[in-house]
């Protein structure tokens, strides 16, 4: 078992989420992480896909999303060479006494204060998912209220697209 | 209906495709564009969300509306339809129950690679996610059991919905497509517009194979000495079974036809070595079982055929020939994959093979085909004559496809009866053994066979089912009567849930939990038959078999059911234990072909 990053990208209609979320699930693979958005195209949806899953399997679930109408095109993202970002919100305990450290960890890792509060800060944070558990584990001690994240999204690095061919193609 | 309400819907209505750019109402448009996919048959039950498609559907000359009882029977006949006419099954019917009864044959189409469309109505789409009366979100659940489906709440859109649901159903690897359809769509106006482009970018089935692949497969079958032609439904349902015999015979490679391509090749044919798989003939699975060169076209290795799979053809190599990339590599590794329509596949092995065989490299079988004539010889498929003058079911069905001939359709349902009838019948035609492989759906023969008898009116149409089977769907004998369906049905009633019973007989120590039907006795199915308007026979010995068969062919004014009372221990062999490695198959019971087990 190793994890996966797919960049699927599926006609901009409704239910298609419905349809690859459920494909997963009859196969039996668990989704660590889902985001999706749209991309240049309008008629053009961009999901990317993390998977925890061996090789052999992960092959019958790509065939088999192909097989899914709404669905252009999937690539496998080389973890190489994929820049990969997700967003956190950190609603954070902090009053008057120890306001002060906990801004000095949000410069540590260059993340950013959204809203203060007279006892929470609540913190804006995007990276890769080794930073945001750093980040995570040193704001613990502070008292954390309540966390928001986002799917991982992610985009091989250099200058080829994956969505070129796809959207002229559906344009 | 008043005089205004005709002349409006004769405006729009008329029978023959209209042109494009024609006001009329989503209902109207739903009928033109099924007249411009060339329908002419539709199975359905009409009820509130699709009833103004029922307005101008009764104003069109070119498609016929069978009224069924049921609406799992206009599925399963819309796929008894596909078979016998080679066009897309239509079914139709209502929002909630309606469209969940539809349910079981868009399974079991989707599982057969069956073309099907159905067409459900849909509550408002104001009213969609309310728990409306009547709501149930249809295209949600039949998404797992569908190629795909259309939820349609724009009148606008009904014929690119229908035009693309028509192409998706029938080409690439055939399947079911559900078009739901807001009752708000059907009654708003609306202009019609057939004929723009199709607009499905996701979809591109790859039919040409890859000629590479092709010719590497042609060397690998003359180079093997103990290859197998290994062939699904794939093969039936791209129409290739001539050139199949133009390989077969070119190459001398043995075939086995799976249960959804009996009839793919002719059984006649000194090739055919039968049926694969948990009830396969000797030869067949042993075939399977010694190979060093599985050519697998058209075919999924289910794990009907395969047993257990990691000792499935331990030896063999496999060529692995599918228009779905999905199959291939699925259950078993493929050495050589090819993925391509089945009839371009095998149209270009030939010229590769012939190429080779130019070259002076042909194929050497003969010891191979003398280890096969022996299996052949020593294990043919067989049954024994039950005690005091019971009818044997087996010998029911064998002299039921002598009589009927290889042009008769077979329509099968579930079980004991299904087995036999893929055993004992000669197939000599694609597409005229019909019945529900992946699925197993109890009930399918009945309803399947009128869409059979529809699709191909003057063909006679066989369904061969048991009493429990029969059961669940002979309310769609009424449709038959009263639409001059003229099927015959052989009940092979052992009074019991066969299949069931025999593996309570060799699994479960003959504990006989609730599979007694007590058929003999309740309902009477000779009765059963004279009040749905059907002429009833009963046959209850062996020496009355043939006459009763050549009476039942002889009455065609009306649809026939013969109550076949037969031996109720009878049993399907050859067997191989579900989960088990097919070398432990049984001929009988306590008798097993030697040969040597791999593992």
């Amino acid at each position: 078992m190793s994890r996966h990053t797919l960049s699927v990208l599926v006609e901009n209609r409704p239910g298609v989420l419905a349809r690859v979320a459920a494909l997963f699930s009859r196969r039996g693979f668990n989704i660590e992480s889902l985001a999706v958005g749209p991309t240049e195209s309008p008629d053009v949806s961009r999901m990317t896909i993390a998977v925890e899953v061996a090789e052999l399997p992960l092959e019958q679930v790509t065939k088999q999303l192909n097989k899914l109408v709404n669905v252009l095109k999937i690539v496998e993202l080389d973890p190489n060479a994929t820049v990969t970002r997700e967003l956190l919100l950190i609603k954070v305990k902090a009053d008057v006494d120890n306001r002060s450290n906990v801004l000095e960890t949000v410069r540590l890792f260059r993340a950013k204060v959204v809203d203060v509060a007279p006892d929470t800060v609540t913190i804006e944070a995007t990276g890769d998912q080794g930073k945001i558990q750093a980040l995570l584990a040193v704001l613990e001690p502070f008292g954390i209220r309540e966390i928001v994240q986002s799917g991982m999204v992610a985009v091989g690095r250099g200058h080829k697209s994956i969505t070129d061919k796809s959207v002229r193609s559906s344009g | 209906m008043s005089d205004t309400n005709a002349q409006a819907d004769a405006g729009a209505a008329t029978g023959t495709p209209a042109a494009s750019g024609e006001r009329m109402t989503g209902a109207q448009s739903l009928v033109k564009s099924l007249e411009h996919a060339g329908v002419t048959d539709v199975f359905g039950i009409p009820g509130g969300a699709i009833l103004p498609a029922y307005d101008p559907l009764m104003d069109s000359k070119q498609v016929r509306h069978i009224l069924v009882r049921h609406e799992q029977g206009a599925g399963h006949a819309a796929e008894g339809y596909a078979y016998s006419s080679g066009k897309v099954g239509v079914c139709m019917a209502t929002s909630g129950p309606g469209a969940t009864n539809l349910v079981t044959p868009i399974a079991d189409a989707y599982m057969d690679s069956v073309p099907m469309v159905a067409i459900t109505g849909q509550v408002a789409s104001a009213a969609i996610g309310t728990d409306a009366f009547q709501e149930a979100d249809i295209s949600g659940i039949t998404m797992p059991i569908s190629k795909h489906n259309f939820l349609v709440t724009n009148p606008a859109e009904i014929p690119n919905a229908i035009n693309e649901a028509f192409h998706l159903a029938s080409t690439g690897r055939p399947g079911p497509v559900l078009v739901d359809i807001s009752k708000d769509a059907l009654v708003s106006e609306t202009t019609f517009r057939w004929g723009d482009e199709l607009r499905l970018p996701g979809y591109r089935p790859v039919t040409k194979p890859h000629s590479k692949q092709v010719r590497e497969a042609a060397t690998l079958m003359a180079e093997s000495r103990q290859p197998v032609l290994y062939i699904g439904g794939g093969v039936v349902r791209s129409g290739s079974a001539d050139k199949l015999i133009e390989l077969a015979e070119l190459t001398g490679i043995p075939v086995v036809t799976t249960l959804m391509a009996r009839g793919a090749f002719p059984d006649s044919h000194a090739l055919n070595l039968g049926m694969p798989g948990m009830h396969g003939t000797v030869p067949a699975v042993g075939a399977l079982q010694q190979s060093d060169l599985l050519i697998a076209i058209g075919t999924r290795f289910d794990d009907r055929v395969t047993g257990h799979l990691p000792s499935f053809a331990p030896k063999a190599k496999v060529i692995h020939a599918d228009i779905d990339p999905a199959e291939i590599g699925k259950n078993r590794h493929a050495d050589i994959p090819i993925v391509g329509d089945a009839r371009e596949v095998i149209t270009e092995l030939v010229e590769a093979v012939k190429a080779e065989q130019a070259a002076g490299k042909v194929g050497d079988y003969e010891g191979w085909w003398r280890q096969l004539n022996e299996w052949r010889e020593e294990f043919p498929l067989g049954y024994d004559e039950p005690h005091e003058g019971v009818a044997a079911p087996q010998h029911v069905i064998q002299r039921l496809g002598q009589i009927a001939g290889p042009d008769a359709y077979y329509v099968a349902g579930v079980g004991q009866h299904q087995m036999w009838s893929s055993q004992f019948i000669q197939y000599e035609k694609p597409a005229h053994w019909i019945n529900s492989g992946g699925l197993g759906t109890m009930g399918f023969a009945v309803p399947a066979a009128m869409g059979a008898k529809v699709g191909s009116p003057n063909s006679t149409v066989w369904a061969i089912d048991g009493d429990g089977c029969f059961q669940m769907t002979n309310q769609e004998l009424a449709t038959c009567a009263i639409n001059d369906i003229p099927i015959k049905v052989a009940v092979i009633n052992n009074g019991t849930l066969g299949m069931v019973r025999q593996w309570q007989s060799l699994f479960y120590n003959e504990r006989y939990s609730n599979t007694d039907l007590e058929t003999h006795m309740i309902p009477d199915f000779v009765k059963l038959a004279d009040a749905y308007g059907c002429h009833g026979l009963r046959c209850t010995s062996p020496d009355e078999i043939d006459a009763t068969i050549e009476k039942a062919m002889e009455l065609n004014d009306a649809p026939v059911v013969v109550d076949f009372v037969v031996h109720k221990d009878a049993m399907v062999w050859p067997m191989v234990p579900a989960g088990t490695s097919n070398d432990l198959i049984t001929v009988a019971r306590d008798l097993a072909p030697a040969w040597d087990p791999e593992v």
